[in-house]
C-alpha cells in the first residue's frame, strides 16, 4: 500500500515536470517560428533598393522603389515620441522615487501608469485624431509623435521606476547626509547611478513606439515622400507592411514581408543592445 | 553668521563662508521646492490623461447613446450604418470569442512555463528564458500579424479545419462552416503567443514572492516537488495568477493589428471557432477616419472605442490592485 502511493506520486512528478518542459519549449518555439517565418519569406525580396529608395511611381503595382520613406518615417516618429516622452517620464520616475517612495500617493500614480499602459493603442489613435481635429491639425509627423509619446510614457516611467527602485539606499542617504537637497540627489546621484537602466528603459519605449501601427494609422497619415517638416504627413514601417500586404499583387506582398523583416531586425537590434547596455555599461556605477 | 534653515522638517545649522561662486543654501532649497512642485504637476499627467480620454470618448459617443436604446445598440446584430442600424452584438461577440480562445490557449502552457522557470529550472535555463520572453514581447503586433497570415492561417486551413471536419464536426463550436483559415481560432493562436510573455513574467514574479522556507519545510517532510507546488505554493498565489490572466485578457481585448490581419473581419455573430469574426478594435481601425458623411457613424465608432476602453479599464484596475498588493514593494 505504501509502496504503490510512493510510486504514483513520483510518476505524477515526472509527468508534470515533462509537461512543464514541453510548455517552455512550445513558448520558445513560438519565437523561433515567428522569426523563421519572417526570415524565410522576407529575405528573398529584401534588396538594397528596398532600404535605400523611396517608392517610385507604380510601387504598389509592382514597379521599382523601396520603403526608405517608411523606415525614416518610423525612426522620426519613434525618435520624436521617445524624446518627448523622456522629458516627462524622467521627472515622474525621479519624483516617484525620491519624493514619494512607497506613500499612498505614489501607489495611485503607479496604478494610473499601469492603467495607462493597458489602454489599447487604437484608443490612443482615436483620441489623438479627435484632439487633432479639434485644434485644426492635419495628419502629420507632429501628431504622430505626440500620440506615440503618450503611448511610450507609461512604459518608460514604469521601466525607469523599476531600475531606480534597485538603487542602493546607502548612496541616497550618504548624499542627503552631506547636505544635498532631494533635487540634487535625484539629478546628480540617482540619474548617474541608474543611467544604464534609464537607457534600457528609453530603448524599450522606443521599440514599442516604432512597432505600433494602430496609433499612427489616423494621426501620422501615409505618404511616399520623406517628411521635411513636422507638419507633413509621414509613412511608418508597420503601416507600410500592412498596406503592401493589402494589395493583390504577389510582388508587392513579397515586399511587405521584406518590410516586416526590416522592422523585426530594427526591433531585435534595439532589444539586444538594451540587454548589452544593461550588462556592460555599469562600469561607473556603485554596486 | 549663523542661520537656521528648514529642510524637510530638519533644522540645520549652516555657516555661510562666503563661497559666492556656489549657490547658497537658500537658493538650493528654493530650487528644490520649485522642482518638487513642477514634478508634482507632471505626475498628475497620467491621471489627467486617463480622465481626458474617457471623457472625450464619452462626450463624442453621446449622440448615439442618447438616440438608440441600450438593447438596440448592444444586443442588436445588424450593422448597416447607411440605414441607421448600429448593432454592436457581432463585434462584441467577436471580441469575446477571440480573446477567450487566446486566453484558453495561452494560460495552461504559460502557467506551466512560469512554474518550471520558478520552481525547477537551473539559473542557466532562466538566463536563456529571459531574452526569449523579452524578444517575444518586443516583436511588433504587425509582425505577429504577418506571421499569422503566413503560418497560422494556412495551418488552420490545411490542418486544423480538416481535422475538425473529420472528427469534431458534430460539436457546434468546432463546426467548420467556411473554407478559409481566416477565423477566430487563427486570431486566438496569434493572441496566445502575443500575451504569453506578459503572463509568464507576471506569474513568475508572483511565484518568487512565496518564501523558500515554506518550500523547504514541505520538501523536508517528504513531499515531492509537485506536491509542494500544488499544496503549498499554488494556494498562496491563486489571486495573483487570476490577476495575471485578467491583465493578459485586457491586453488581448485591445489588440488591433495582429488580430485584424487574420480574423477575417466578417460582421457576423460567430457560432464556431472556425468562423470568421470581427472584433471591436478591427472595426475601429478599418472604418474610422473615412465615415464622415454618414450621420452618427462617427459617434458609433467612438462608442465602440468607449466600450473597449471601459472594459479594459475595469479589467486593468482590478488586476493591478491585486498584483500591487501581492507583489508589494517590487511592483507598487
Amino acid at each position: 500500500m505504501m509502496k504503490k502511493r510512493w510510486q504514483r506520486r513520483h510518476i505524477v512528478e515526472a509527468f508534470v515536470k515533462g509537461l512543464m518542459i514541453v510548455s517552455f519549449l512550445v513558448v520558445a518555439g513560438g519565437l523561433g517560428a515567428i522569426l523563421w517565418t519572417i526570415l524565410v519569406n522576407g529575405l528573398p525580396a529584401l534588396t538594397w533598393a528596398m532600404v535605400t529608395q523611396v517608392p517610385q511611381g507604380g510601387f504598389y503595382l509592382g514597379k521599382g522603389g523601396g520603403v526608405l520613406n517608411a523606415i525614416l518615417g518610423s525612426l522620426y516618429l519613434a525618435g520624436g515620441g521617445t524624446l518627448l516622452a523622456l522629458i516627462f517620464s524622467l521627472p515622474i520616475a525621479l519624483y516617484l522615487e525620491t519624493y514619494l517612495g512607497d506613500s499612498e500617493w505614489g501607489r495611485y500614480v503607479r496604478l494610473s501608469l499601469d492603467v495607462l499602459w493597458g489602454i489599447p493603442t487604437i484608443v490612443y489613435g482615436v483620441f489623438g485624431f479627435i484632439i487633432m481635429l479639434a485644434i485644426g491639425l492635419r495628419a502629420s509627423l507632429l501628431a504622430g509623435i505626440v500620440v506615440l509619446s503618450l503611448i511610450e510614457l507609461p512604459i518608460m516611467v514604469r521601466a525607469m521606476d523599476e531600475v531606480i527602485r534597485r538603487m542602493p539606499v546607502d548612496l541616497e542617504q550618504a548624499a542627503l547626509a552631506l547636505g544635498s537637497t532631494k533635487l540634487e540627489v535625484a539629478v546628480r546621484v540617482v540619474t548617474r547611478q541608474m543611467l544604464p537602466g534609464i537607457i534600457t528603459a528609453i530603448l524599450l519605449a522606443f521599440g514599442r513606439g516604432i512597432g505600433d501601427a494602430a496609433s499612427v494609422l489616423f494621426t501620422a497619415g501615409y505618404t511616399d515622400r520623406i517628411p521635411t517638416s513636422l507638419m507633413q504627413p509621414t509613412a511608418s514601417l508597420p503601416l507600410a507592411v500592412f498596406f503592401q500586404l493589402g494589395t493583390p499583387y504577389p510582388v508587392v506582398q513579397q515586399r511587405g514581408y521584406a518590410s516586416a523583416l526590416i522592422l523585426t531586425i530594427i526591433v531585435l537590434i534595439i532589444s539586444i543592445s538594451s540587454r548589452w547596455i544593461s550588462a556592460n555599461l555599469n562600469k561607473y556605477t556603485v554596486k | 553668521m549663523n542661520r537656521q534653515i528648514q529642510t524637510d522638517g530638519n533644522k540645520v545649522n549652516l555657516e555661510t563662508e562666503g563661497r559666492s561662486n556656489r549657490p547658497s543654501v537658500v537658493a538650493r532649497n528654493k530650487q528644490n521646492q520649485l522642482a518638487k512642485r513642477t514634478f508634482f504637476i507632471i505626475t498628475l499627467l497620467p491621471m489627467i490623461l486617463i480622465s481626458a480620454i474617457t471623457l472625450v470618448l464619452a462626450v463624442r459617443s453621446w449622440p448615439i447613446l442618447s438616440t438608440y436604446s441600450f438593447k438596440d445598440l448592444f444586443l442588436g446584430s445588424t450593422w448597416r450604418p447607411d440605414n441607421g442600424l448600429f448593432g454592436f452584438w457581432p463585434y462584441i461577440t467577436g471580441t469575446f470569442w477571440v480573446t477567450t480562445v487566446g486566453i484558453l490557449l495561452s494560460v495552461p502552457p504559460c502557467l506551466l512555463t512560469a512554474l518550471y522557470l520558478s520552481e525547477y529550472s537551473r539559473s542557466f535555463t532562466r538566463s536563456i528564458a529571459k531574452p526569449i520572453l523579452d524578444l517575444l514581447a518586443a516583436i511588433p503586433p504587425v509582425v505577429y500579424g504577418v506571421w499569422g497570415l503566413l503560418a497560422i492561417v494556412p495551418f488552420v486551413e490545411d490542418v486544423l479545419a480538416p481535422f475538425s471536419k473529420r472528427w469534431l464536426n458534430s460539436i457546434p463550436i468546432f463546426k467548420v462552416n467556411q473554407p478559409t483559415g481566416f477565423s477566430i481560432i487563427a486570431g486566438g493562436i496569434v493572441l496566445a503567443v502575443m500575451i504569453a510573455p506578459l503572463i509568464i513574467s507576471v506569474v513568475y514574479e508572483i511565484l518568487r514572492t512565496v518564501p523558500d522556507d515554506l518550500r523547504h519545510a514541505s520538501l523536508a517532510v517528504g513531499a515531492t516537488q509537485w506536491q509542494t507546488i500544488r499544496q503549498i505554493v499554488i494556494p498562496r498565489v491563486v489571486p495573483g495568477m487570476v490577476a495575471a490572466v485578467v491583465l493578459a485578457a485586457s491586453r488581448a481585448l485591445g489588440e488591433t493589428m495582429a488580430v485584424l490581419m487574420v480574423v477575417g473581419n466578417v460582421a457576423q455573430v460567430p457560432k464556431s471557432i472556425f468562423d470568421a469574426g470581427y472584433p471591436l478594435p478591427a472595426l475601429i481601425a478599418n472604418n474610422y477616419g473615412d465615415m464622415m458623411s454618414i450621420p452618427l457613424y462617427d459617434a458609433a465608432l467612438l462608442c465602440a472605442a468607449l466600450i473597449l476602453l471601459i472594459l479594459i479599464l475595469i479589467f486593468n484596475i482590478l488586476s493591478t490592485l491585486v498584483l500591487q498588493r501581492m507583489l508589494g514593494k517590487n511592483w507598487a
